[in-house]
């Protein structure tokens, strides 16, 4: 069938080219990203990435070494050296050179320049040059050579160590990355138990109302967070509120010591300067687990109803519980579904910036997650893209190694979550 | 403590609570309030059983019910108070006042063009893909490079794709790849795309159909699986060109998976804040409803007009709501 099934030669080519041509496109942005990431502020600025991986040329004026390290050669006195490692610069190709900002390709490599009484200058290809004058040089600076160059391409992971490790305290994402794996972790795991629970009992379980309950969890499936923003602050501040009159207020001593812990007053919402607000790590678990519960239970659900009938059957012959069958034989027999659910809610939380923005991120900054950090970062240091792009991409990473490992799963939850 | 040894802690106490509450409220149900021994011991069962359904439901429902139901009718409540007069009952007020803002029609006529655009470019791209990469050999790989940026989060999109927008002054190099481009076919100057009222809106919803394109494609791409391999044939003995089959066999037969990715993609322009957000932040006339309901809600600080929109956003989610539940019903039928 293959052979005629528009198999033309001509239709796979242009098949075969338009593919190449979508991937591309798909990819460059990312890329460029990645690339950028790995450049100084000062590439990223002369050129664009996509030059980085080929040799390029460049202006660039660097002094000489300094007078102090002249030598005496023969009654002459010399400056030695090479151009680049002066400037501390990876070696490149020197085209031309020149030593007046007016004409900076005057000379070729090998060429000397005579600059009367200042003495004579001869720089070579590879940027060693030999300053010579029959007087003491004087001055403390070098002498300035303008340098037409092409240097091979160069990366450099210094971006990566002022992002995480010794940046200024706005810069830094390492925070930021353990608050975000913090509020992920639980809010991915949670979610999951309630609902197999509850897929259980839809799927296997006969009582009356089942097929209303389904309806209304796809309905749910689609209600805005948005919704949810306001109801639930308020909500959250109730639930603050009543623990206060529960335990005292944070100044008067047990709750006090709640606040000054810091990093627990902030599940509740105390923040350590005894301000309260009803924002916290508690609320943004609780969040993320009320809105991945519908798409959790719908997935969960439609995953176990197509497991053997007889399996089950068989166990409440042989006398096993609900709670047995669901621990023993569903459970274990439903790890594809959980993993695939696992993973949308994974991404969903390590990338989410609304939810962390209305409950978590309070005024103090200490709960910052990385999304919220990089909005920042867009605002206040806009034009720096070796800070952003790499920002961006720490963040980026760990998805990305998660969608790779994982893809087969999280396609199988795409197929099965989308409503049919 | 550390929040990440506090995160560790929650998750223990949190699945400890879980299958401790599962597990203790099975035995108190079988062996306490309707023990399977004396008199009533069938009967028993029976009742046991009547339960234990909505005790596993229980936690799955509650958490249900505050998160996602009960905001619904507050928000509801709250488009219709006034938080300034003590939460007092204004009625049409808020949407009154919303309706008279030009910053709200201006978010309804962006929406509008996100909801045309991005749901169509999506799905047009992500069955282009989905047909083109089925029959070659190396389609698995071309295909999860195209899927990747859903594992991307919005804000990261939004930096990648500011770094493609960026313009640099006339004279000194382009590092945004589209100014270069543009710069190469002959534009005179360089553009900041992101500033051009109406037009830049186009540019923000790229951004997003470069998401949605893989998972329009993914679920495509199983559907075009789908298709009966006789119909296909039949149509080559019939001497289609790979064309019509195409949009003659094929399409017609995965109609039913397209909606679905289309409405799916659609809700997901519907709740679009992150993009805006981090790119614009509604600023040279790109404002979109979710980002006007938070620039109400949080900056505003006007919980009524915030509320009001966020109910606008509700009405227009609806219709696919009501969609979709008649057709989960009608499935299980």
């Amino acid at each position: 069938m293959d052979n005629i099934a528009g198999k033309k030669p001509a239709l796979i080519w242009a098949t075969h080219i338009s593919v190449v041509v979508l991937v591309i496109l798909w990819l460059f942005p990312t890329v460029g990203l990645f690339v950028s990431s790995f450049r100084t502020a000062d590439q990223i600025s002369s050129s664009g990435w996509w030059k980085a991986m080929f040799p390029q040329e460049q202006n660039t004026m660097i002094r000489t070494a300094s007078p102090e390290t002249q030598q005496q050669i023969d009654g002459n006195y010399v400056i030695e050296g090479n151009l680049f490692e002066e400037a501390g610069e990876t070696r490149g190709e020197i085209s031309a050179w020149g030593i007046s900002s007016r004409d900076i390709a005057a000379y070729a490599p090998g060429d000397t320049a005579d600059m009367g009484e200042d003495g004579q200058l001869s720089v070579a290809v590879n940027g060693d040059y030999r300053f010579v004058n029959t007087t003491e040089f004087s001055g403390r600076r070098g002498e300035r050579v303008f340098l037409t160059a092409v240097t091979p391409p160069s990366f450099t992971l210094d971006n990566y160590r002022t992002v995480l490790v010794d940046g200024q305290a706005t810069d830094k994402m390492g925070k930021a990355f353990i608050n975000t794996l913090t509020v992920t972790i639980p809010a991915t795991v949670i979610p999951i138990l309630i609902a197999a629970f509850a897929a259980y009992a839809l799927a296997w379980m006969d009582f009356r109302g089942r097929a209303f309950l389904i309806a209304v969890i796809v309905g749910l499936l689609v209600v805005p967070l948005q919704l949810a923003l306001i109801p639930l602050l308020s909500f959250h501040g109730a639930v603050v509120e009543w623990f206060i009159a529960l335990v005292g207020t944070p100044m008067e001593g047990n709750a006090r010591r709640f606040a000054e812990v810091g990093a627990l007053g902030r599940l509740f919402g105390f923040a350590p300067g005894d301000t309260i607000n009803s924002k916290g790590y508690l609320g943004v678990w609780a969040a993320h687990t009320g809105f991945g519960l519908p798409l959790a239970i719908y997935l969960l659900r439609n995953y176990m109803v197509g497991l053997p009938k007889d399996i089950i059957e068989n166990a409440r012959v042989d006398g096993a519980t609900d709670f047995q069958i669901f621990t023993k034989i569903i459970l274990p027999l439903s790890f594809p579904a959980l993993a695939s659910f696992a993973i949308f809610q994974f991404l969903w939380t390590w990338n989410d910036l609304l939810v962390a923005l209305v409950f978590l991120i309070d005024s103090s900054g200490e709960t910052t997650v990385m999304t919220r950090q990089i909005v920042e970062l867009l605002g206040t240091r806009g034009g720096n893209w070796e800070i952003l792009a790499t920002a961006a991409f720490v963040s980026i990473a760990v998805p990305l190694t998660v969608f790779f490992f994982m893809q087969k799963y999280l396609v199988r939850g795409l197929l099965a979550g989308s409503v049919k | 403590m550390h929040p990440a040894l506090q995160g560790l802690l929650t998750i223990a106490i949190g699945v400890g609570a879980c299958i401790g509450y599962f597990y203790f409220s099975n035995i108190i149900l079988d062996k306490v309030i309707f023990p399977a021994r004396g008199q009533n011991a069938g009967r028993n069962i029976n009742r046991a059983n009547l339960v234990r359904p909505w005790l596993f439901l229980l936690p799955g429902l509650l958490a249900l019910g505050l998160y996602l139901a009960y905001p619904v009718v507050e928000t509801l409540r709250l488009s219709l108070t006034d938080r300034d007069l003590g939460g007092a009952y204004v009625g049409l007020e808020n949407y009154r006042k919303m309706s008279g803002d030009p910053k709200f029609w201006e978010a309804m006529r962006n929406n509008a063009f996100w909801l045309l655009v991005v749901p169509a470019m999506s799905t047009a791209f992500g069955l282009l893909v989905a047909q083109l990469t089925d029959r070659i050999r190396w389609g698995s790989i071309a295909k999860s490079l195209i899927f990747m940026p859903m594992a991307i989060s919005f804000v990261g999109a939004a930096v990648i794709w500011k770094l493609v927008y960026d313009a640099r002054p006339l004279g000194t190099e382009q590092i945004g790849i589209l100014n270069a481009i543009y710069l190469a076919l002959g534009g005179d100057q360089p553009m900041n795309w992101l500033t051009i009222p109406f037009w830049n809106n186009f540019f923000l919803m790229v951004v997003l159909i470069w998401i949605q394109t893989g998972f329009a494609m993914v679920i495509l791409s199983a559907a075009l699986r789908g298709v009966p391999e006789e119909t296909i044939e039949a149509a080559i003995v019939d001497g289609a060109n790979p064309f019509q089959i195409f949009f003659r066999i094929k399409v017609p037969q995965i109609m039913g998976t397209i909606v679905v990715v289309w409405t799916t993609i659609t809700i997901v322009v519907l709740k679009v804040f992150d993009i805006v957000f981090a790119m614009t932040n509604g600023q040279w006339e790109t404002q979109v409803l979710a980002n006007y309901m938070y620039d109400q809600l949080f900056r505003a600080r006007d919980w009524g007009v915030g509320s009001a929109a966020a109910m606008v956003i509700m009405l227009l989610v609806t219709p696919i709501l009501v969609w979709n539940v008649y057709n989960a019903r009608k499935e299980m039928k």
